[in-house]
């Protein structure tokens, strides 16, 4: 049937995307039974309850075959003995058949929410132990999704599908013996229709997936554009590009709608046409069946049977293909997860590894070399002495690489050759843990979580006290601030700090360090976007931190880079020059240039 | 659900020969039984093999009719869904780009984005569903209690009595089921937050060696999710047995008083076995409904999301009979200007630190400069939203070449701006094409805007072998460049086009001192022409304007060139003793 109205879009194959295949199948499935097998017993039970509840469910359309033969006599002569026989019988059937399913489920879900819950507390725990460099090359939404929405796909996969198969198979199975046993005869008429029906699926299942494929990526394509867009519109209509930006919108938009209508266009063919198939089936059926009973070779109660096993078979064939494609985006979400699993976490301590004791903060770097990539060596033969109480600062150009000496000390990243010593014992041969409590730490970045302020300030120290806590948020000075709120200490913060300004945050953050009390402290004193006011507060308060401590600060303040007992020049990643301010300024290089240029 | 109708209106007509295609095919579909019926209580006792091979090709036409019709049904629906999406898809874009500032504070950009994205497709997917089975269910429902009720009155009863409880099962389970769904999607939420928060943060955890701690947190996170799951999932698992148990329950009554009709000669076998096939179609149908009825309430929702932001009235009107301003030769002034931003909001977001302001007043000339200090939350920024008309102000009135900024369309009005918001945006497009933005901008003039933005050096060492640096693809926000990198690539958009006022709010603050000279040195160079306004943290990109203004809560608290200020500002001179002293 042709129509004007609907125009037929033209399949390109160029089109057709990469389908969400895994790489290697087998393997995911072997590490996925892992997790299953630790709870063998429930999926016994599980496949037990699958094969009675199915057949259970089988017997129904015979027993009412035979209630109707035992109706077919006619007028006045039903033999209701036999009705009501067969009639109480299917309905204890059914009875039991809808428990048994109820339980299964009950069991499946079990089964799945285990698994699903050691997926992710293993995932977690890996994330823990991975080194910092994994997170900075991965976007956080990636790492996110992969914790929530893949490990949901296998849950759901899990609880329906793999029941839903074993269903289907002693379905099928189950129907065609049912059905051999009324009338292998009619059972020809099945093959006619059943190859059909498989053929007419995979083929259409086969045609319609890419264009289902482009229509999400289409629509994400839209959602993106759109989120892109609505969150700029305060810069398009500054520069008044509303129109060009509309028409750029209309066009992504018609290529979602074109999409979901291609989609649409082919698979509306599959619902009808399997409906056709059955239809068909059951006019051969129909037919065959009132011709055999001419013949006097089937009862009435037998047709009838016959007709309800035939629409059980042909149920699980037409569903075949949407499992299956169920099934491979499950091991595709299983293989993104077991990656975040072979990911290979930051090397654990040596076995002779001791506790770092530090009582003065004597830092010394000697032959230090390092690279983020193994071939690219940024830092070359660094030699440094921090001694007790020094000011180091670290200056240089905006992305001149002026963090990796933070990253080093911490030990975010293991240097290459040389060594690393705080009170004469290398960093790289004492315990992490112990080694990163030497230092206080305030970030640039600053870092709250949903919890109370008291929670967040006492973070780095277990079992701090309310006084304590107290005292370091004087020595902040945002104890007043905090003595407002409602809630005091107890206020809860969210993970933007959305009730918080930048300035606070950051003065919370100088509150957790002053708490911890090391000898080693680590700044970075950027505050690009807190008010000037307030940075004369965190300003105050840093310099109470600072005291006694040893410090490496990324300074942007003159003051702090002038009264540094020495400044490490960095550029491109390496040091290029050190020493005092007056040294530099005499040496007349690269940070003169820059000292002197801010006054033009 | 009114408004949703205007907007499939227009397509009514294909609409209604759509619903007529689908009507004629669903009858089909239902004839089948009849016909089986028929065949085995009227054309077998006939005993013609002849008859009932006839009545077998009537099945065949009345299959591949059905699938004909259905076919056709189908696609005119989803034509029409997408059509009607597409245009409301477009008018709510075109209205977000026109909502005043106050309006989009209103709704919040999150908000706007998930009613620009999942609420319209929300909307598709209730179009063409109900569309397809809101047309098909119905009639298998009625048509065919109707159909059952001439074949067997008595036996339809049992059907009638069932269906309600169907329903009410529906009801009571989901009643139960979705709070709990809710509830555990909420601790899904907060699980999800906890691995942001240490996804985020993973340098301070580590730092702090908490990770033990944060594995506790997790675990204790994770298993609540997995006990709230199992419950709803327990809840909502009970629906399909109990369906089901009802479903068979009335199969075998229909067989049991199937049995006393046939007995007392009121009905034949054949109409009973017809009856099972109905049975299971009308049930089927029944449960499409109820899933109608669900997707319905959802897109209504959605609706109403839309249609709020469709039914915002414009804003910011042009007046064009506004006083212009007496004898002034100067490019921007602002006169006795006092601002608050409106109170209500919708959802509570992260908001730029926006702060009402009083008693504004100041004058400068074309080519001058003006610098803008002041702490966090001082009114810096609510400045620039006003000087660029995103809101109207209450009192006083602001004049750019004399001209009442209320009297120029806002076309016209922001084209006069090169502008860079506080952490402003960056597009998924190309560096050049960031730097143009659509202007069709000459590549000598982005080359020329990007040197003078000091950006220059950093494109030119994006260079591929296959591509210059200015073809290199920027990630969605720029997440690819640094934070210095970007702002070079923002002030050289704002240079691109030559404009008539450049603004720049807090958009130097990645840049060192030298860098930030350098810049400084481009401007005066290039730009004589150019009226500059800079918002900065820092004293020294300031100190050289024209004139300087100081901003505390909302208010002017000094105005005048650096050396003046520093004597008679206070605020003024502490921040320079603080950022420049020993």
């Amino acid at each position: 049937m042709s129509n004007s109205f609907i125009k037929k879009p033209k399949l390109n194959k160029q089109e057709k995307v990469q389908k969400e295949k895994p790489k290697d199948a087998k393997a995911v499935i072997k590490r996925l039974s892992r997790y299953l097998m630790e709870e063998k017993w429930k999926i016994i039970l599980a496949i037990l309850l699958t094969v009675i509840g199915n057949i259970l469910a089988l017997i129904g359309p015979m027993l009412s075959g035979y209630a109707i033969d035992a109706i077919e006599p006619g007028k006045g002569k039903v033999i209701f003995e036999k009705v009501f026989y067969y009639g109480s019988l299917m309905i204890i059937l059914y009875v039991f058949s809808a428990l048994f399913s109820y339980l299964l489920s009950i069991v499946m879900l079990h089964i799945s929410q285990k698994v699903t819950r050691r997926m992710r507390d293993d995932v977690f725990t890996r994330l823990t132990e991975l080194p910092v460099n994994f997170y900075d090359t991965r976007q956080a939404g990636d790492i996110i999704s992969r914790i929530s929405y893949d490990i949901d796909v296998i849950s759901t996969s899990l609880s329906t599908d793999v029941v839903q198969i074993m269903a289907s198979v002693i379905t099928v199975i189950g129907s065609l013996i049912m059905m051999i046993m009324i009338s292998p005869v009619m059972v020809f008429v099945m093959l006619v229709t059943i190859p059909l029906s498989i053929l007419y699926t995979r083929y259409m299942s086969g045609r319609v997936r890419p264009l289902f494929s482009i229509r999400s990526e289409k629509l994400g394509n839209l959602n993106g554009f759109v989120e892109e867009m609505v969150s700029g519109q305060k810069t398009i209509r500054a520069y008044a590009r509303e129109e060009v930006i509309q028409d750029k919108f209309d066009t992504i938009n018609n290529e979602a709608i074109e999409a979901y209508y291609n989609a649409d266009y082919y698979s509306s063919i599959v619902g009808p046409t399997v409906n056709f198939i059955n239809n068909l089936s059951l006019s051969l059926v129909t037919v065959f069946g009132a011709v055999l009973f001419l013949l006097g070779d089937l009862s009435l109660g037998s047709i009838s049977s016959f007709i309800l096993y035939s629409r059980k078979f042909s149920g699980p064939i037409n569903e075949a293909a949407n499992i299956v494609s169920e099934l491979q985006s499950a091991a595709a979400a299983a293989e993104r997860v077991f990656k975040i699993l072979d990911e290979e976490p930051e090397k654990t301590d040596a076995a002779e590894a001791k506790d770092l004791e530090v009582e003065k903060g004597k830092v010394i770097l000697k032959d230090v070399t390092f690279g983020y990539l193994k071939d690219k060596t940024i830092v070359k033969n660094f030699n440094m002495e921090a001694k007790e109480g020094n000011l180091i600062a670290i200056v240089g150009p905006t992305g001149a690489g002026k963090t990796t000496i933070i990253n080093l000390l911490m030990r975010f990243y293991d240097i290459n050759s040389g060594n690393i010593t705080i009170d004469g014992q290398n960093i790289g041969e004492v315990t992490r843990k112990s080694l990163r409590r030497a230092y206080s730490m305030v970030l640039q970045d600053t870092w709250v979580f949903h919890g109370t302020i008291f929670e967040n300030i006492a973070y780095g120290k277990e079992n701090a006290t309310m006084e304590e806590v107290v005292e370091a948020a004087k020595a902040a000075k945002i104890h007043s601030y905090i003595k407002k709120l409602p809630n005091g200490y107890n206020t809860i913060l969210d993970e933007d700090g959305i009730n918080m300004s930048k300035g606070q945050k950051q003065l919370l953050t100088i509150a957790r360090a002053m708490l911890m009390d090391s000898k080693i402290l680590i700044l970075d004193e950027a505050t690009s976007n807190v008010d000037t006011r307030t940075e004369i507060q965190i300003q105050a308060a840093m310099r109470k931190l600072m005291e006694d401590k040893t410090c490496f600060v990324i300074a942007h303040r003159l003051s702090t880079i002038r009264n540094a007992d020495l400044i490490l020049v960095v550029n491109d990643g390496n040091v290029v020059e050190q020493g005092r301010h007056a040294e530099l300024m005499d040496k007349k290089g690269f940070y003169y240039q820059m000292y002197s240029s801010q006054f033009v | 659900m009114k408004h949703i109708f205007t907007y499939i209106k227009p397509y009514g007509l294909r609409m209604l020969l759509g619903f007529l295609i689908k009507v004629m095919g669903t009858f089909m579909d239902l004839g089948l039984p009849w016909v089986l019926a028929y065949i085995i209580d009227e054309v077998i006792p006939l005993k013609e093999i002849k008859y009932i091979l006839l009545w077998g090709v009537l099945m065949l036409f009345l299959s591949i009719g059905a699938r004909e019709f259905n076919i056709t049904a189908n696609r005119m629906a989803s034509r029409v869904a997408g059509d009607t999406v597409k245009r409301l898809r477009h008018d709510l874009f075109q209205k977000i780009e026109q909502l005043s500032g106050a309006q989009v504070d209103y709704f919040s950009i999150p908000s706007l984005i998930s009613r620009m994205t999942s609420d319209t497709y929300n909307i598709h997917q209730m179009v063409s569903m109900m569309q397809r089975l809101g047309v098909r269910a119905p009639i298998i429902l009625v048509g065919g209690t109707i159909l059952t009720f001439t074949l067997e009155p008595v036996l339809t009863l049992v059907l009638v009595g069932i269906l309600p409880l169907l329903g009410i099962t529906v009801y009571i389970v989901s009643k139960k089921g979705i709070p709990l769904y809710s509830k555990s999607q909420a601790s899904a939420d907060k699980m999800i937050r906890i691995v942001r928060e240490n996804v985020n943060g993973i340098r301070v955890i580590k730092a702090l060696s908490k990770s033990e701690h944060e594995k506790q947190r997790f675990k204790s996170s994770n298993e609540e999710v997995a006990g709230n799951e199992l419950k709803a999932g327990a809840t909502m698992a009970a629906i399909n047995p109990v369906m089901n148990l009802l479903l068979n329950g009335g199969l075998t009554l229909v067989v049991i008083i199937g049995a006393y009709r046939v007995n007392s000669g009121a009905s034949e076998v054949g109409k009973i076995v017809a009856f099972l096939s109905y049975f299971t179609m009308i049930l089927n149908a029944m449960l499409m409904i109820t899933r109608i009825f669900v997707s319905i309430s959802k897109a209504n929702a959605s609706a109403n999301r839309i249609f709020a932001v469709l039914n915002m009235e414009e804003d910011l009107k042009v007046c064009e009979e506004l006083e212009e301003e007496k004898e002034s030769d100067s490019h921007i002034s602002f006169h006795d200007v006092t601002f608050s931003y409106p109170q209500e909001q919708e959802e509570k977001d992260e908001k730029d630190e926006s702060t009402n302001v009083e008693s504004i007043s100041f004058q400068i000339k074309k080519g001058e400069s003006l610098g803008i200090i002041g702490a966090t939350g001082s009114g810096k920024t609510t400045l620039l939203n006003l000087l660029l008309r995103f809101y109207d102000i209450e009192k006083g009135a602001i004049y750019i070449n004399g001209k009442n900024v209320k009297s120029f369309s806002l076309k016209n009005l922001r084209k006069k701006f090169g502008i860079v918001f506080q952490n402003d945006v960056i597009f998924a497009d190309t560096i050049a094409g960031n730097i143009d933005f659509n202007r069709n901008i000459t590549r000598d003039r982005i080359v020329e805007a990007a040197k003078d933005a000091q950006a220059a050096d950093f494109i030119d060492q994006l260079k591929t072998k296959e591509k210059d640096g200015y073809e290199y693809a920027v990630a969605i926000k720029g997440a690819n460049l640094s934070g210095g990198q970007k702002q070079r690539l923002l002030i050289a958009r704002a240079l691109a086009a030559k404009p008539e006022i450049l603004v720049l709010d807090d958009s130097s603050s990645a840049l060192d001192y030298k860098t930030d000279a350098n810049l400084r040195i481009a401007l005066r160079k290039h730009y004589q022409n150019t009226t500059t306004i800079m918002i900065a943290q820092r004293i020294s990109s300031i100190m050289s304007m024209d004139h300087i203004l100081v901003m505390e809560d909302g208010k002017m608290i000094g105005y005048g060139k650096h050396e003046e200020l520093l004597n008679g500002c206070p605020v003024y001179s502490e921040i320079y003793q603080s950022q420049m002293g020993e």
